[in-house]
């Protein structure tokens, strides 16, 4: 890797390992015996609604394959895997839809 | 409580895994042969991904790495992808909070994106099972999706970049977070917290990544919960 030191590639690695566990362990760690307050518990119902939405949205729209440049084939796959799930409720199938979608668009549209 | 018991929360938790390996698998080999084309080696590669075991933030490292940002931004950057996993934390704690230290470390190293989501999901709806079974769950659910993250990036940082584009791997990861999130818009109040986190990252995605993703996750979270109060007052009405 042109630019890092070993060293500097493993305190990258490291550094993220120990971060990344204390941000998966941190609330977790500090759990008292006492349920959270039913606010807290109302906002945390929608952790992953709120942030895997936000995660994929860029993904879409800015595929990183394509530079950047907007998709069809990848639109196309995101939303057939979103209505696959909403309707079947199962994610093996939103993903083989999905997958499918994909696939197809690639060889249709290229 | 019954070891039967446990085995069949074990063993429910594995076959609800088990549909991620069709993603976690070219996941991982594309973080193999993306790391490898970085010009990581190989111990480097599998450093990552065993240590880390973050899969969206080991692919934001290797991104900042290859246009040779200071290792300060790229450690604050892969980390804020991360911070998600915080949230995920205070999410599991009223289930899982009374487990030992030892128990609770190793569900925080397992706690990737699947894995939160099937847990969160089962204990909503069978709250009342015991921690045992809830450990048991989670156990299950890690076991076909994390040691095949290990050996993915193995295959995929020996098979280096053999493997053509029109494979799309790049979009697997997507893939699977759309697919977990599909079975999760369960009210309007999701969905629009769903909508707000589109609408808000998509517009702050001009912010350092990371930085976008987590105020639109923070206000996502107060329209869900502001949604779920109005309709409940409507409810009641």
């Amino acid at each position: 890797m042109t630019g890092y030191s070993p060293l500097e590639i493993w305190t990258i690695i490291i550094v993220m390992g120990i971060g990344t566990f204390f941000l998966r362990y941190s609330f977790l760690g500090l759990a008292g015996k006492r349920p959270l307050p039913a606010w807290a518990l109302r906002y945390l119902r929608y952790t992953p609604v709120a942030v895997l939405p936000g995660l994929v949205a860029p993904l879409v729209i800015w595929p990183t394959a394509t530079g950047g440049a907007f998709d069809p084939a990848r639109l196309i796959a995101a939303v057939v895997t979103i209505a696959v799930g909403v309707l079947s409720r199962n994610t093996l199938a939103a993903i083989l839809g999905g997958l499918a979608a994909l696939y197809l668009g690639l060889w249709l549209i290229g | 409580m019954s070891s039967s018991n446990l085995s069949a929360a074990y063993w429910r938790g594995f076959r609800h895994g088990l549909p991620f390996l069709l993603v976690i698998v070219p996941f991982g080999v594309l973080f193999g042969v993306a790391g490898t084309e970085a010009g990581l080696n190989l111990a480097e590669v599998m450093g990552f991904s065993i240590l880390v075991i973050a899969g969206a933030s080991q692919f934001t490292a290797v991104q900042l790495m290859s246009d040779h940002a200071p290792v300060i931004l790229v450690l604050l950057t892969s980390l804020a992808v991360n911070l998600r996993m915080a949230m995920y934390s205070a999410s599991l704690a009223p289930h899982l909070g009374a487990a030992s230290r030892w128990h609770k470390s190793l569900v925080a190293y397992f706690m990737v994106d699947q894995a939160y989501a099937m847990a969160i999901a089962d204990y909503e709806r069978a709250p009342e099972q015991s921690l045992a079974e809830k450990l048991a769950y989670y156990a299950g659910v890690c076991t076909p999706i994390c040691p095949q993250w290990y050996v993915s990036t193995l295959a995929g940082a020996v098979l280096g970049a053999a493997i053509p584009a029109e494979f799309a791997l790049d979009f697997a990861a997507p893939i699977t977070f759309l697919a977990m999130l599909g079975p999760a818009l369960r009210s309007f109040a999701h969905v629009a917290a769903a909508a707000v986190s589109v609408g808000v990252a998509l517009a702050l995605a001009f912010l350092p990544s990371g930085l976008g993703l987590l105020i639109a996750a923070v206000a996502a979270m107060g329209t869900g919960a502001q949604v779920e109060l109005w309709m409940a007052r409507g409810a009641a009405r």
